[in-house]
């Protein structure tokens, strides 16, 4: 196949960036987007340029490192995939791809593709902890969760914080991603000391680092790689209505 | 901004109500009899001016979290694909809430201004005078400019409140597999689709009854 590339190159936060072209004339359809990307850049650099800087570590669709804003969607075209999960037979020979790195002033550039995610961990930091005795671990089974709590909980922690609902957001919010880590807990008998506080403490920080405000668009939960759902952002408003009349 | 759209909600079907009685074929007198009551009663007026405090809160909210969602994102994509993930009103609430900010300004000019503060003619019922409110809303509406502008008015409120309408539950956390789905037909059929065509229906019908 042969594909064309737009690139974004930006040296760093505080320089401009801009688009470079690059065409690949031999694409495999069996690799994947980042494998693409590795051939580039084994090109680039064997022509003595600066290689592509992106993010990426499992490349098996669950760590939540690789991003990218591939013709205008975040992970590219597929639903339910990260970027290192798409593969070149959903593109045709002579496409061209834009590649943007996420946009969010809470996601500031760190070079070409790859933003600092970091803000997420501050909002984890925030409020995503239970309290648990010292001492000997607990027997697994000791607190019934009924089995639909349990599901429920589970599907929230299926996040893996990639941040494609805040790079899908036409408002560059965060609300999905914080909306998950708060319910994986409030729906447990573990999380429910903090549950009030925890709910107040990370949308403070989601504010804080400058996310936007949820207008109920839906379109993170159509991108979302891992399939998180509103019902998560609905929760947490109820949640947060709740405590700040409660405390 | 929830709680403010959906209070607007629950006006505007009290104001659709009220206002088919212009479709009453009695030169007007049952409608302006509700006008003056309306414009009368103590009551009504105490819950008009949480109307317009509503109104108010609705706009200027608006405004500002407009601002902060710009700021949140300062470069913006050079190639954004959202028509799969996302509802075209739902990405331009912003912008249809200022076409129908326009409109407000021109409609409360027509008809709240006159009626508080305009030169208005009058009209005998039963031996008493009343402000001639059926005259002046059928003289404008009578206008074909006026009545398109009020039918494209009428087209952003439905696209408005086609998203507004189930987002504002969604925003207080009111959200079930059983009932949003009801929430969400009860946005689209009644306030999207029939509360502006009936509006619109008014000056449609003046303006075709003039020509």
């Amino acid at each position: 196949m042969k594909i064309t590339l737009k690139v974004w190159r930006q040296q760093n936060g505080k320089t401009p960036g801009n688009f470079n072209t690059y065409t690949l004339p031999d694409v495999s359809e069996d690799m994947s987007f980042l494998e693409m990307f590795d051939v580039l850049n084994d090109e680039l650099i064997r022509k003595g340029e600066d290689p592509i800087a992106f993010d990426h570590d499992c490349r098996e669709g669950i760590c939540g490192m690789c991003s990218m804003y591939i013709n205008g969607r975040a992970h590219g075209p597929l639903t339910g995939t990260t970027t290192c999960q798409l593969h070149m037979r959903h593109f045709n020979d002579g496409d061209t791809i834009v590649v943007e790195p996420w946009r969010a002033s809470a996601f500031p550039i760190i070079k070409d593709l790859m933003v600092d995610r970091s803000a997420f961990d501050r909002v984890i930091q925030a409020g995503g902890f239970i309290s648990v005795n010292t001492g000997n671990a607990v027997d697994a089974n000791s607190i019934p969760i009924p089995k639909e709590d349990a599901d429920k909980a589970f599907d929230a922690a299926a996040c893996i914080g990639c941040g494609a609902c805040v790079a899908t957001c036409k408002n560059a919010s965060a609300m999905l991603f914080v909306s998950a880590k708060v319910s994986q807990l409030a729906l447990l008998p573990q999380g429910q000391p903090e549950r009030h506080l925890r709910v107040k403490k990370m949308v403070e920080v989601m504010d804080e680092e400058g996310f936007g405000n949820c207008t109920n668009t839906g379109a993170c939960e159509v991108e979302c790689p891992k399939g998180i759902s509103l019902d998560h952002i609905a929760r947490m408003n109820r949640d947060y209505l709740v405590s700040n009349i409660v405390d | 901004m929830a709680l403010s759209g959906l209070f607007l909600c629950t006006f505007l079907v009290v104001h659709l109500l009220g206002n088919l009685q212009l479709f009453q074929n009695d030169g007007g007198v049952a409608f302006n009899l509700y006008s003056a009551f309306m414009a009368n009663n103590p009551l009504i007026k105490t819950i008009a001016y949480v109307n317009y405090a509503f109104i108010l809160l609705h706009i200027i909210d608006g405004f500002y979290l407009a601002a902060q969602n710009r700021k949140a994102r300062p470069q913006g994509y050079a190639k954004v694909d959202q028509s799969k993930s996302s509802s075209w009103s739902s990405r331009n609430m912003a912008l249809l809430g200022t076409i129908i900010l326009v409109f407000l300004i021109v409609h409360m000019k027509s008809f709240w201004f006159e009626m508080k503060f305009g030169n208005m003619p009058v009209t005998t019922i039963e031996g008493q005078s009343y402000k001639d409110m059926y005259s002046v809303v059928v003289e404008a509406f009578s206008q074909p400019w006026y009545a398109a502008l009020y039918v494209v008015s009428m087209f952003a409120i439905g696209f408005h409140l086609y998203h507004g309408f189930a987002s504002g539950f969604q925003s207080l956390g009111i959200r079930h597999h059983r009932y949003t789905p009801a929430i969400q037909n009860l946005g689209t059929f009644l306030f999207a689709i029939l509360i502006p065509a009936l509006f619109a229906a008014m000056p449609v019908y003046f303006c075709l009854k003039n020509l």
